[in-house]
């Protein structure tokens, strides 16, 4: 059988795969990806997709602004035919409770700081601009009015579309079976085909599915998956509502440029699994927290409802660092805000595959903050 | 005359040109073509348009449209009122 070589092999064609890819094969790279099914069908084309500069901390505030100065004129860069559906209706965090909004506060502070345009509202304010919530028992909101939305299926296909077309080989419905390590250092991958690729580095970037093929070489990740829910209605008239995310019960809810809405919302009940199942409890309670804060959406018609894996980690944040194994580069664990990091997690990655200075200091991404209990405290994960 | 134009993706509003255009870019399943397009995605959920983008990609493969994968239909699979869903059903 015929080895073949490169000299990157990105495992996991979710969006940070593909910016990976993208970064890669504009930088000259030989590169390629292997993904199990089609581009983003794991957790980053099932994502709600919001995109926001609402952190509490400044490694993912100043990864955040990046993807914001990327993220307006991306679909422009990729020129794939694709449209992206990107808007900045804004972004919203609603606090029900003191303690929720003195931390709003601080964060607002800490983003203002760094020049991001936040700004908290009073509950009349809200009101005012927006007088169709109503959302009895707020206290006041954090509010970015940059932050925005952008359609999570074409964005990671888009990324795949113009890697392909500067030179990455992009294998979809290619499952990798396992890692190939030799001597402590990484040498390729074996796919379920029984192909074999030899690269001196590879890139783990699969969700939840990260932990299994890390394990392939001795590597344990601190990764596990956990089923989230998402509905999406009918069109209606475009009013441009912002993203509203209701911090007492985890609901949250925006319009998409084509009209429909998005509701979605946050149950600690829901099961550890990567399997995209479909749950009845999920649709009454969304759609009764909802319409408590959209009254005017009572008659509208749910179409879909969908579900996706988020890749949690102990303290919901990222891990991306290289490995025990020698030039083996992790990047998963985004725990649900990993789809609007594909700009910098791809442009990270790059520098760190072509031996560059990261443009953000990756310090708090390490993986060996789990086994020193030195864990990434981000206020803002939802 | 006026140019006619063969829509066959009613909730979306997607010609078959367009359909044929994306399948020659490589997107050779009923998944990533509803992804880029949302065929499928609509009220209907492809029942008025996937028979005939099956047909076109088994054109394009040579696969039977049996062997192909025809994407997922999802729940509650026709459009239900919110408020309906939101009340108790004890």
């Amino acid at each position: 059988m015929t080895v073949k070589t490169a000299d990157v092999i990105i495992v996991g064609g979710g969006v940070h795969g593909a910016s990976t890819a993208y970064e890669l094969a504009k930088a000259g790279v030989n590169v390629v990806l292997f993904e199990k099914e089609y581009l983003g069908s794991g957790g980053s084309g099932r994502s709600a997709a919001g995109l926001r500069q609402h952190f509490g901390t400044e490694t993912n505030l100043h990864m955040a602004k990046y993807n914001l100065q990327v993220f307006p004129t991306l679909e422009e860069e990729l020129d794939t035919g694709m449209s992206l559906e990107f808007t900045q209706w804004g972004y919203m965090w609603v606090a029900y409770a003191d303690t929720v909004l003195a931390q709003l506060q601080k964060n607002v502070d800490l983003q203002r700081s760094l020049d991001i345009p936040s700004v908290m509202m009073k509950p009349d304010e809200v009101k005012a601009r927006w007088p169709y919530l109503c959302m009895d028992g707020i206290i006041g909101v954090a509010f970015c009015g940059d932050d925005g939305h952008i359609n999570p299926q074409t964005l990671t296909l888009s990324y795949g579309h113009a890697a392909r077309r500067l030179g990455a080989i992009v294998k979809t419905y290619c499952p990798v079976a396992k890692l190939l390590a030799e001597n402590g250092k990484i040498k390729g991958v074996v796919t379920e085909d029984g192909e074999e690729w030899h690269a001196p580095k590879v890139l783990l970037s699969a969700g939840p599915w990260s932990t299994p093929l890390a394990a392939t070489v001795g590597v344990d990740l601190p990764v596990y998956p956990e089923r989230h829910n998402l509905l999406i209605t009918e069109p209606v008239e475009v009013f441009d509502c912002p993203m509203v995310l209701c911090l007492d019960d985890g609901a949250y809810f925006k319009q998409c440029p084509n009209g429909t809405f998005m509701f979605g919302r946050d149950d600690q009940d829901e099961p550890h699994i990567t399997e995209s199942t479909n749950s009845a409890k999920f649709l009454e309670g969304v759609t009764k927290s909802v319409l408590k804060r959209i009254p005017a959406l009572s008659g509208v018609r749910v179409v879909r409802q969908w579900s996706g894996p988020y890749d949690n980690t102990p303290d919901h944040n990222a891990i991306i660092d290289w490995t025990s194994v020698e030039g083996l580069l992790v990047n998963c664990g985004w725990s649900g805000h990993g789809l609007q990091f594909g700009p910098s997690g791809g442009r990270v990655c790059k520098e760190l595959l072509m031996g560059e200075k990261p443009f953000v200091d990756l310090y708090r991404f390490r993986l060996a903050r789990f086994a020193e209990n030195d864990l990434f405290f981000e206020p803002a994960f939802i | 005359m006026t140019e006619k134009k063969n829509v066959i993706c009613r909730c979306e509003e997607i010609e078959i040109d367009e359909i044929r255009k994306w399948i020659d870019a490589g997107y050779t399943n009923f998944e990533e073509l509803k992804r880029i397009l949302r065929v499928g995605m609509g009220p209907c959920q492809g029942r008025g348009c996937r028979d005939i983008i099956l047909r076109e990609l088994s054109k394009a493969t040579g696969k039977p449209v049996a062997e192909l994968l025809p994407g997922v239909i999802r729940p509650p699979v026709k459009p239900v009122k919110a408020k309906l869903l939101a009340e108790d059903n004890e």
